[in-house]
């Protein structure tokens, strides 16, 4: 029977109120009295130099406040990178300056230029306009190898070309690799573009900057996933605000994905203008300028070989990879293609030698950060297609030689510096074999021949690594943060309790899922736990939600601190039950004696904790409130198998899913319903990817894809039901609550699958292609059936 | 500046706007109905989707002043006065039809105005009347499913959760 | 947006005076000019909105048997209105944008805008409808001049578009899955005296009739026929979304499932 409540159960989500009647409360809901507007002026070219800059004429205008250029900058601190990766020559990565306004040149369509602060948006943009920019362009640099040749244009005119690292994983490992594949009975290699996407959550950023003059205090209400994350790297990078002074809220968060996590130039310009103008600032973004400010996400170009011996196992894996960071380092972009990919590349599989080598480059593009799954889905989708390339170059079924070559044994440790703790791959591809039906598709097959269709059958394995953590192991790694997450849990009088996270929720139904954790453990009523995150003013140190790590890092945290609580709260109730401690037993929302019927209810000892007449004020301090930082001892590793099933036009080239199967293995899970829609949506994103979606920009820079006219975004005739099942449980051995990371799952499993059975269905219409290129356009598709 | 006149969510409303007034702005920085989002300006994601006159428009569309006079309807007045959801709106929590909320308002309108027309439509009725609805969060699954079954219908052959 | 007075004229009398007024636009649905107006590409000192004239809204079969369509009439009410006097027109009708979009969106604004990947040009243009404005009367074929380019003066107002209805007929369209607009779409109208073929969204030069399919249809109305036929692919449209030879391509498998629509 599914439980009705606490942790295993469906429980509605208690959000889904205000958001169904129009009550959320987000950034751009708020409005304070007296704020002026800013509209940013941005370069319409990606690569020229900054001669000048005259506001005289939009200064006049009507409405104007205060106009702000890269001079007004010069101050103030860089937008920062939190990560610093080191080379294969232990040399530290390049690290360009990165202004809040563009001073002496412009890199990329879109970086702003100048900054008009006036009374309404409309005074804003029609000065934004009088602005007069003399701009002398220069050639750009788009394509990543054209960028590190000798002679390219710099983006950077003060660092050595374009490359920002080369790094190589585990260098040491190099020769034993490159030895392996002078000994391969066979070597498959592929060559594949990883697409460059534009995360696009519904809500476009937004942020309002206040300042009180009488206290010295600034506010920032911002669109972000981490919001003590933001204050430390504004406050102290960039701005030079203490914590103390700074409060940053980020309440009800329109979507993720990833390009929230970082820190903007429009969060520190608010801020900074709030004070400059004396009234709050905001800025709204709209679509078209999120396609040109939003940090881009993929966009990795990879050379990957596999060695196999004779009897098919897989002897060494080596992968050479472009990525691109765009024209500056987006807050996280280093360790994407570097920590969170190389680190992942022997997948399901025992391949017992791996070298990876990634080359970031500087291009006059946007930034380029992580977009749900971040390097994640880059590892998974070339490997996935090397090995379904192997299968058939070898003539063996792909899902044989995927079985035969799984990790079975955990812990595994691999060759890239990750131990896997727990899995169980051959129990998520049996349960995908049994769900999608394998033994009904030649009927099915017929069936779309007969309207004139090819039908394509792909799967694929993923592995991914969530909760990234420890903190020590991070800092070594390069990382410019601790990867911990903190939660307070504060008990009110009457027994009800509040739970402060730093975790945010922007989706991902925290306020239910974490309320039914806590809940539990004391056995109370979900209703009587409240969670509040978003806010630094209210919420102890906490580093913010992305990477699958709110559960099995922050629900840590918040699980810690409840056990301190039941712990303090059970010396009370042994005080007022006259028994020895250990006695003592919490049980459905009460305090009971071991083998007899005196019992205190949850209720009595809370008030107790602050009425405290009868209470041990001799052992224990009145109050009962906690906090807990929790600090993973290593990452969790969900993992699973997918399968896709795809239709294809041959006369138009269209794809159609018809089917998509999802078994994966999260290990514990609190709330299945919310655990399935995580799925869902990352399935959407994934099958988009591979389908639909595709940054472009033109030779010289301009961003082609710059509107949803052109940005392919999956609407709902473009997708299918899924079919997910996640009843394949190894638990997490590391965290209390044995959980793994669930968010990001779907868009990391799903295009290798979509792309192989693409090429499953081409080459039973006598095509065989060996590889071709997401998105797989109707348009690619046509070509390569006629090549 | 024009006065505009209108009945929102059955109440009387007025207000002075520019020519270029959106009837998004004005729901929203006049009237303070903050449901109604903005997710685009191509008339592409229907995060802003209202009625006007029982019709579903997007509100980033169309002109204030087109508006005066009209009835429009918006997400604020979807739920019964004591706050009881509606049909679709229980149907959207029940299935889990939204995680990060903000195109929720427009699919919920935009949902009203299939069933009123379509009382019981199907999957692929529904999936196409949702063109003009962008969701990045639910991959749409558990939104064809809250729709159908607010229609009424039977949801069984859908994939559990 | 820049700002702008906004008349609302309840008469085509009235919509014309306003449109006299210097730098004063016509406005239909507005689901194409606002945007465009959010880009501030567009700087109208006055907009006449032509939404509030009843006389240029509804569906009618004239006299001569012709189906007369008011150029304020939304998508949405021909997709209803049309269905059983033209079912081939009301199914494009349906399939424009979406629902939100044919709620407001009219036919006369579509047809006056021209926009290369617009639906309605390939019916007016394939049935040989008439465009009927405040002043005359234009034939479909001098009235389509390339992209988003028409017969229509300054100030002149689409009142009404009269379609020939055709034996038979049908919209084939593969979309441009972005913007949902056609990446290639033929209109196929069958007469008693022949048929006529009008492409959209493939080609450089707009709206076009693909006189070759015509004249092979009138022959022998089958897809068939057809299949050996093609369009240059140098006058197409190259973009992201598709090279002038994959909508050359397109231009006929889109015309042969027309024809095979209309056959059964």
């Amino acid at each position: 029977m599914p439980k009705d409540s606490g942790i295993g159960a469906s429980s509605k989500r208690r959000e889904d109120i205000r958001f169904l009647t129009g009550d959320g409360n987000y950034t751009d809901d708020i409005n304070i009295h007296g704020q002026a507007y800013v509209h940013f002026l941005r370069s319409d070219v990606a690569h020229g130099t900054l001669n000048s800059v005259n506001t005289d004429a939009a200064a006049a205008m009507d409405g104007v406040v205060k106009i702000f250029t890269g001079t007004d900058f010069e101050a103030v601190g860089s937008i920062p990178c939190g990560w610093q990766v080191t080379d294969k020559h232990g040399e530290v990565m390049q690290e360009p300056r990165h202004p809040v306004l563009a001073h002496g040149k412009v890199r990329h369509v879109g970086e702003p230029i100048a900054a008009v602060v006036a009374d309404t948006p409309e005074q804003a943009r029609d000065a934004a306009e009088a602005i007069e920019v003399d701009i002398s362009e220069l050639p750009a640099v788009i394509d990543m190898k054209e960028a590190v040749r000798d002679g390219a244009p710099k983006v950077h005119d003060d660092l050595t070309g374009n490359l920002c690292y080369d790094w190589g994983f585990v260098e040491e490992n190099k020769g034993a690799v490159d030895a392996a594949f002078e000994k391969a009975a066979h070597v498959t290699t592929l060559e594949l573009v990883n697409n460059r996407l534009v995360a696009n959550p519904m809500e476009p950023r937004v942020a309002v900057g206040d300042f009180a003059r009488s206290t010295g205090d600034y506010t920032l209400y911002t669109t972000s996933q981490n919001p003590h994350v933001i204050r430390l790297l504004m406050g102290a990078f960039v701005l030079g605000i203490p914590e103390h002074k700074l409060r940053v809220v980020a309440p009800d968060v329109g979507g993720g994905f990833g390009t929230k996590i970082f820190h903007y130039q429009e969060e520190a310009f608010v801020t900074f203008a709030a004070k400059a103008c004396n009234r709050p600032v905001k800025w709204t973004s709209s679509r078209s300028e999120a396609f040109m400010s939003d940090a881009h996400g993929r966009d990795h170009v990879t050379k990957i070989e596999l060695a196999l011996d004779a009897d098919n196992n897989f002897t060494a894996l080596r992968t050479d990879t472009y990525a691109n960071m765009g024209a500056y380092l987006s807050t996280f972009a280093p360790s994407v293609p570097t920590w969170l990919h190389g680190t992942l590349m022997a997948g399901n599989y025992k391949t017992p030698l791996i070298y990876v080598n990634v080359k970031a480059v500087f291009t006059n593009t946007v930034p380029v950060d992580a977009y749900r799954g971040a390097g994640r889905p880059e590892a998974t989708y070339q490997l996935e297609r090397l090995v379904d390339k192997a299968a058939h170059e070898l003539g063996v079924d792909p899902i044989k030689l995927r079985r035969q070559n799984f990790v079975t044994e955990f812990p595994y440790a691999t060759p890239v510096a990750v131990e896997y703790d727990t899995g169980d791959y051959i129990a998520t591809m049996d349960k995908l074999e049994e769900m999608a039906d394998v033994a009904g598709f030649a009927a099915r097959r017929q069936e779309s021949e007969a309207k004139g269709r090819l039908r394509g059958f792909g799967v694929n394995c993923y592995i991914e690594a969530c909760g990234i953590a420890p903190s020590n192991l991070v800092g070594q790694l390069g990382a410019r943060a601790g990867l911990y997450e903190s939660a307070t849990v504060r008990v009110n009088a009457t027994g009800g309790l509040v739970v402060m996270t730093g975790s945010h929720s922007h989706g991902q139904g925290h306020e239910t899922s974490f309320a039914q954790v806590v809940a539990e453990m004391i056995g109370i009523d979900e209703s009587m736990v409240e969670i509040v995150h978003g806010d630094t003013d209210r919420v102890p140190m906490g580093m913010g939600t992305y990477g699958s790590r709110s559960l099995a890092v922050g629900g840590s945290a918040m699980v810690r601190a409840t056990e301190k609580i039941i712990a303090k709260a059970r010396k009370i109730a042994s005080h007022l039950l006259e028994a020895s401690e250990t006695d003592v037993e919490l049980k459905d929302g009460a305090f009971t004696v071991a083998g007899t019927d005196k019992s205190v209810a949850w209720g009595d000892v809370t008030l107790a904790a602050y009425v405290p007449h009868n209470y041990p004020l001799e052992e224990i301090e009145p109050g009962l409130e906690e906090t807990a930082f929790y600090d993973p001892a290593n990452f969790t590793y969900p993992s699973g198998a997918y399968a896709c099933e795809v239709e294809l036009d041959p006369e138009t080239g269209q794809v159609t899913v018809e089917r998509f199967f999802a078994a994966d293995d999260f290990g514990n899970i609190v709330n299945p319903m919310i655990v399935t829609g995580q799925v869902h949506g990352g399935l959407a994103q994934g099958i988009g990817q591979a389908l639909m979606e595709n940054c472009t920009y033109d030779a010289d820079g301009q961003l082609l894809s710059a509107s949803y006219m052109d940005y392919a975004m999956p609407r709902a005739s473009d997708l299918p039901f899924y079919d997910v099942d996640h009843s394949c449980q190894t638990p997490c051995t590391h965290n209390p609550l044995g959980v793994k990371g669930c968010g990001e799952a779907g868009a990391i499993g799903s295009p290798p699958a979509v792309v192989n059975a693409v090429l499953d269905a081409m080459r039973s219409g006598g095509k065989d292609v060996s590889h071709i290129d997401m998105p797989v356009s109707p348009h690619r598709v046509w070509e390569a059936m006629n090549s | 500046m024009t006065q505009v006149k209108m009945t929102v969510n059955g109440k009387t409303a007025s207000g002075h706007v520019e020519g270029r007034t959106l009837l998004v702005q004005f729901l929203r920085e006049d009237l303070g109905l903050t449901g109604t989002h903005v997710g685009c300006d191509t008339s592409q994601c229907g995060a802003c989707v209202v009625h006007v006159n029982g019709q579903a428009v997007k509100a980033c569309s169309m002109l204030a002043v087109e508006a005066d006079g009209a009835d429009v309807a918006t997400i604020e007045g979807q739920a019964a006065a004591d706050g009881t959801l509606n049909t679709i709106q229980q149907a959207f929590q029940d299935h889990h039809g939204l995680q990060c909320g903000f195109c929720t308002p427009g699919m919920v309108m935009s949902a009203a105005a299939l069933l009123k027309d379509n009382p019981k439509p199907t999957v692929a009725e529904v999936r196409h009347y949702l063109d003009g609805n962008i969701c990045r969060c639910t991959g749409y699954h558990n939104i064809v499913k809250a729709i159908m079954a607010a229609s009424g219908q039977d949801i069984g052959a859908i994939a559990a959760e | 947006m820049y700002n702008f007075d906004v008349e609302r004229p309840k008469t085509v009398a009235d919509a014309v005076n306003a449109l006299a007024t210097d730098e004063a636009q016509p406005m239909s649905g507005g689901q194409t000019l606002i945007p465009t107006l959010k880009a501030r590409l567009a700087m109208p000192s006055v907009l006449v909105s032509l939404s509030g004239i009843d006389e240029m809204k509804g569906v009618r079969k004239g006299d001569d048997g012709r189906l007369c369509i008011g150029g304020g009439t939304t998508h949405a009410t021909v997709a209803a209105e049309a269905a059983a006097d033209f079912p081939g027109l009301a199914g494009l009708a349906a399939r424009i944008g979406d629902p939100a979009v044919r709620n407001r969106g009219t036919i006369g604004g579509s047809v006056a805008n021209n926009d290369p990947s617009a639906c309605y040009p390939a019916a007016v243009l394939a049935t040989g409808a008439t465009v009927v404005t405040n002043n005359r009367e234009i034939a479909a074929d001098d009235y389509f001049q390339g992209m988003f380019a028409t017969a229509l003066e300054e100030g002149e107002i689409v009142t009404e578009v009269k379609f020939p209805i055709p034996q038979a007929s049908h919209y084939e369209k593969h979309i441009q899955p972005a913007s949902r607009f056609p990446l290639v779409a033929v209109f196929v109208a069958k007469f008693a005296d022949g048929v006529r073929v009008a492409v959209t969204g493939a080609s450089e030069n707009g709206v076009f009739r693909w006189t070759e399919a015509e004249a092979a249809l009138g022959g022998a109305f089958n897809s068939d026929t057809v299949k050996g036929l093609t369009v240059d692919a140098a006058d197409m449209i190259s973009d992201l979304h598709g090279s002038g030879a994959y909508r050359a391509h397109l231009v006929g498998v889109m015309t042969r499932r027309a024809v095979d629509a209309i056959n059964g």
